[in-house]
């Protein structure tokens, strides 16, 4: 009899407690320490971690819902066996899109920051972005009202379709053996929230939220890349619940052939962010326009060099040359390892993207910055393992499941 | 190249040929190949195959491209004969990378066609023995080197192995290069016969 009854292990409730108590506590520090403080920067500094981190957290969570999704679409049977893991990963991003949605709105209500500039006035008093230029375009999207609608019908669809995606699964092991109601019903909700995705994380969303910092510069691709980037660590993170299970003994039927199809994903889609990354650099650096270059000035020649090169050791280099020779990819240490690799190189990712525009030269990557990602960390892990006890480990009445079983990659 | 006899054994189940291919390995016969009609996922670990190492041959091949695209652009635009492309420097490595990604993987993708072709004998005008006309078609053949002293006896044992079909074949057990028919080939057969 398969083992499906998941009880999280003491070590992990424990571990998952203790990074969050840092992250609360860190949380308050900050705010009494960094927030109250008269510094302008150590304000920008507060907001800034708080923004580039709940974003990055939300993201890597979305891509779980997104896989299981383009998955269940196309009647891919390898997911199947594992499917539990992306389903409990994607039906806890309502809590951090409420988070996030705090922290952005709070950043878009409240005006003793200097984040997002397009909010703000010019030093003539006009508005930041003059009404006669080309950017004027822009006054439409990058304001208050429609930050606002849109980031709050974001949040609230992306939630929503996570804990529906995961209802629907359970649903099904307390069917009719043989029914295919629910299947079905699944099928047609994870086809909404492709479209819902297309529209938000694959367009809109990373300008709104990210690429306006720069508010003058724009990139078509920039959303792109940042579905990339979080797409990639959301199979890393999904990688290492698997191999975590799995370690205690669990989900039995997850062989060597679904680690290595996971293991492809973390391969290719490096591949692709780095296709991505690269193609935007090229452009710009080809056309050598000053209001397009002055973006990667700061990052290539200024105080973000090496998160800049360090980027692209992480997030290429290093998965290219150790996820290429087959049998490291059936390695559980090697795998894990790479999984752990990306996640740091997309934090840092993230974290250049985020921080050249709110707080220059004045980057730190100390106490607060570290706490931040351990209370983030620990919340992940406490709300999944929690889920993951909620229901059998192995989707009981999935018409793909025998398929899965004997699944060879 | 060598002329080879052969105990061959048609199976018309997949579900027959797996225990089948499983006890003749097991009695320490050789396998020369098995043909099927379509790809039998598994019949290679069945059949004890070595991985293939298709894919490090692409790897040099791929690296063979990088190295040729660098190469021939940067002494093109270094030193035999330098321009200046908007102010960019002589050696532009951004510009040069797409370049470089075609060209490997060009090289990569041709190589390992070509090589793939020649590890497995596939070429226009390249023949080879067929033992069963129906291999192609809906039967799944297995061919065994034999000699002389054990051919009945491994023909027998290949039909205890749920073979609807068996017999043995004196054939060329390599490629040749020429007409459908080998001459010779056919002249042993008729000699057998």
């Amino acid at each position: 009899m398969l083992n499906q009854e998941f009880k999280v292990p003491a070590k992990l409730k424990t571990t998952s407690m203790v990074l969050l108590a840092i992250g609360v506590i860190t949380l308050l520090a900050g705010a009494g320490l960094l927030l109250m403080s008269k510094d302008q920067m150590a304000q920008n500094r507060f907001w800034a971690v708080l923004l580039q981190n709940s974003i990055f957290f939300l993201l890597i969570s979305l891509a779980s819902i997104f896989i299981l999704s383009a998955t269940t679409l196309a009647q891919g049977a390898w997911i199947v066996s594992f499917r539990r893991i992306p389903e409990a990963i994607g039906s806890i991003v309502w809590v951090l899109a409420i988070i996030a949605g705090v922290v952005l709105l709070t950043l878009i209500w409240t005006d003793n920051h200097n984040i997002y500039h397009w909010l703000g006035k010019n030093e003539h008093g006009g508005d930041y972005i003059p009404k006669n230029s080309l950017n004027a375009l822009k006054n439409f999207f990058l304001s208050k009202p429609f930050f606002t609608i849109w980031t709050v019908i974001v949040l609230a669809l992306w939630g929503w379709f996570g804990v529906k995606i995961r209802e629907l699964s359970v649903r099904q092991d307390s069917e009719a053996k043989g029914s295919t109601k629910t299947y079905w019903a699944n099928f047609n909700v994870s086809a909404g929230f492709i479209f819902v995705f297309a529209l938000s994380l694959a367009s809109t969303i990373p300008w709104l939220w990210i690429m306006s910092l720069d508010s003058h510069w724009f990139s078509t691709m920039f959303s792109w890349y940042t579905f990339a980037s979080s797409f990639v660590s959301g199979m890393s993170m999904i990688m290492l619940w698997i191999l975590y299970t799995k370690r205690h003994g669990y989900l039995e039927i997850v062989t060597d052939e679904h680690v290595h199809d996971v293991g492809k994903f973390m391969f290719a889609f490096s591949i692709f962010w780095t296709y991505l990354w690269f193609s935007q650099f090229m452009l710009i650096w080809y056309a050598n326009i000053p209001e397009e270059t002055i973006y990667f000035q700061i990052r290539m020649h200024g105080p973000y060099k090496f998160f800049y090169w360090i980027n692209i050791i992480l997030n290429f280099v290093c998965p290219i040359l150790i996820l290429m020779p087959r049998p490291n990819k059936r390695n559980y240490f090697v795998v894990s390892l790479v999984a752990v690799l990306i996640l740091l190189g997309h934090w840092i990712d993230f974290y250049q993207m985020v921080m050249p525009a709110t707080v220059g030269e004045n980057w730190h990557i100390g106490w607060f910055e570290i706490g931040i990602v351990c209370g983030f960390i620990g919340l992940i892990i406490f709300l999944v393992s929690n889920k993951l006890t909620k229901a059998p480990l192995v989707p009981q009445n999935n018409p793909l499941l025998k398929e899965t079983i004997i699944h060879i990659s | 190249m060598s002329i080879k006899k052969f105990a061959v054994a048609a199976y018309d189940d997949e579900a027959v040929l797996f225990p089948a291919v499983k006890k003749v390995r097991g009695s320490g016969y050789k396998i020369h190949d098995v043909y099927t009609p379509f790809a039998v996922h598994g019949l290679d670990v069945a059949l004890g195959e070595k991985e293939s190492d298709l894919h490090i041959a692409g790897f040099i091949y791929g690296i063979t491209g990088t190295c040729t695209a660098l190469g021939f652009m940067g002494w093109i635009f270094t030193t035999d004969w330098p321009q200046n492309f908007g102010g960019k420097p002589h050696f532009p490595l951004p510009a040069f990378i797409p370049i470089t990604f075609e060209l490997t993987v060009l090289f990569a993708a041709v190589g390992m066609v070509l090589t793939f072709c020649y590890l497995n004998q596939i070429m226009p005008g390249v023949k080879k023995h067929i033992f069963h006309p129906r291999q192609t078609d809906d039967l799944f053949v297995m061919a065994i080197e034999v000699d002389d002293s054990n051919a009945a006896e491994t023909e027998a044992f290949l039909k205890s192995t749920g073979a609807v079909e068996t017999n043995i074949q004196i054939a060329e057990s390599e490629w040749w290069y020429g007409r459908f028919d080998k001459k010779e080939d056919y002249e042993i057969q008729q000699q057998l016969a």
